[in-house]
């Protein structure tokens, strides 16, 4: 059997960010590049926060998809640059978060501050009649904010 | 992958990254301390996160100094004893009281930021690209720590006093984060890192309107201090590294 690189592809869309088990690592722009060679497979993956205690996790789920395929010899390799930015999360990927009940991270073009004082819609009921609490959360992924509308708290995807 | 260097250049690399590393461990794991005992539960999970990713940049480094020394970060971190480590004594000392913790922090935050700016300008790749990374997560920290400083600064007499208290120790042991290592001058001449002088002067340039801005008052230091180097350590880093490293001795050859 011949593994193709789209097979890769397709076998990590199943693998899941453990913290938010709704959106893919590939959806999450975590997986940078996949290349097949006659000795193996070799996946290039970045890690979003430095300190995310899932990323080991995510690097040994990518390998056992992969390995799943019936590949022998696999290589998760780790690169920093260029940095990893929410700005690198797909659209179906923020349309999945928001489901779960994360508002998606702010749209940025690489400077994170133009998005400090702009409003963010409860993803909830939509209204941006919301306020920040704190710009840390329960992950180092995430913030809190609260809507006034629902008088509840939400969570939002920390622009990075 | 890792680009070849000269031995000189190297090991004087590595010696730099060792100092930054542990200067971000031992003050991710003071800030710890505050995990669970927070004035409120807000600033307990906002304080939590900036320990764990001090953590995180402190694994990158160490990361970055195995490339050079093959050392494994876990025996560096839990099999060294205090003699041997090469943080600075600002972020070892005690968590003091919040306004101390919430400055100590501050004071790091806005070396780091100078530092990370001059570290992403420089010749190493593997070390530029990190410091870049590492850049985008430190914006959140500096705003959120300053804003303590300003809360606190302009809050009641209390708060002001507890603040300037705070400033009045911390303020000669944050120079300290400016102090030469012996093979700096090493990095400098390769083009990997600029001259301490100039960070510490572009660090002070920032902080000190700032803390003036917050009616703080930077204590007068009658006598020029002699330059502390990171070989010298309090005995806080002793029975912090007790707790720290105590699961890990206890069986060396456990599995995590």
């Amino acid at each position: 059997m011949t593994i193709l690189e789209a097979d890769i592809w397709r076998a990590l869309q199943s693998v899941m960010d453990p913290e938010i088990p709704v959106i893919s690592v590939v959806e999450m722009g975590i997986v940078r590049e996949v290349e097949v060679t006659p000795e193996g497979v070799t996946v290039t993956m970045t890690p979003t926060f430095s300190g995310c205690p899932a990323l080991d996790v995510m690097r040994r789920d990518i390998e056992s998809a992969v390995r799943g395929l019936g590949v022998e010899s696999v290589t998760v390799r780790t690169v920093l640059n260029p940095a990893w930015s929410t700005e690198r999360i797909s659209d179906p990927g923020r349309e999945k978060l928001r489901r779960f009940g994360l508002a998606p991270p702010p749209r940025h073009d690489g400077d994170v501050t133009v998005t400090f004082f702009e409003p963010v819609a409860c993803p909830r009921c939509g209204s941006t009649n919301t306020s920040l609490r704190n710009a840390f959360g329960p992950t180092l992924c995430r913030m809190i904010w609260y809507c006034n509308e629902c008088q509840d708290a939400f969570e939002q995807f920390k622009a990075l | 992958m890792t680009a070849t260097l000269d031995p000189v250049v190297a090991a004087a690399l590595a010696e730099r990254l060792l100092a930054m590393a542990d200067d971000e461990l031992i003050l991710a794991h003071r800030n710890s301390e505050w995990t669970g005992h927070s004035p409120i539960l807000e600033e307990d999970i906002a304080f939590s996160n900036i320990a764990l990713d001090e953590m995180g940049h402190a694994a990158i480094w160490y990361g970055l100094r195995e490339q050079l020394t093959n050392e494994d970060p876990d025996r560096l971190v839990f099999f060294r004893d205090a003699g041997d480590y090469r943080n600075v004594q600002m972020v070892e000392l005690p968590k003091g009281d919040w306004a101390f913790s919430m400055l100590r922090q501050y004071l790091f935050d806005a070396a780091e930021r100078v530092s990370l700016a001059h570290l992403t300008a420089g010749s190493y790749r593997p070390l530029a690209e990190a410091a870049a990374k590492i850049q985008t997560e430190e914006i959140y920290h500096l705003r959120h720590t300053g804003l303590w400083l300003r809360r606190l600064g302009l809050g009641t007499e209390e708060s002001h006093g507890r603040m300037q208290a705070a400033l009045d120790v911390l303020w000669p042991y944050a120079r300290q984060l400016f102090v030469r290592l012996p093979g700096d001058e090493v990095l400098f001449d390769n083009g990997i890192f600029s001259d301490m002088a100039l960070l510490q002067r572009e660090w002070e340039d920032a902080v000190r309107p700032y803390l003036a801005e917050c009616e703080l008052t930077i204590p007068e230091e009658a006598l020029p201090r002699r330059d502390i180097p990171r070989t010298e350590h309090t005995e806080s880093l002793m029975a912090l590294l007790a707790e720290m490293q105590a699961v890990a001795r206890t069986d060396p050859m456990a599995k995590w």
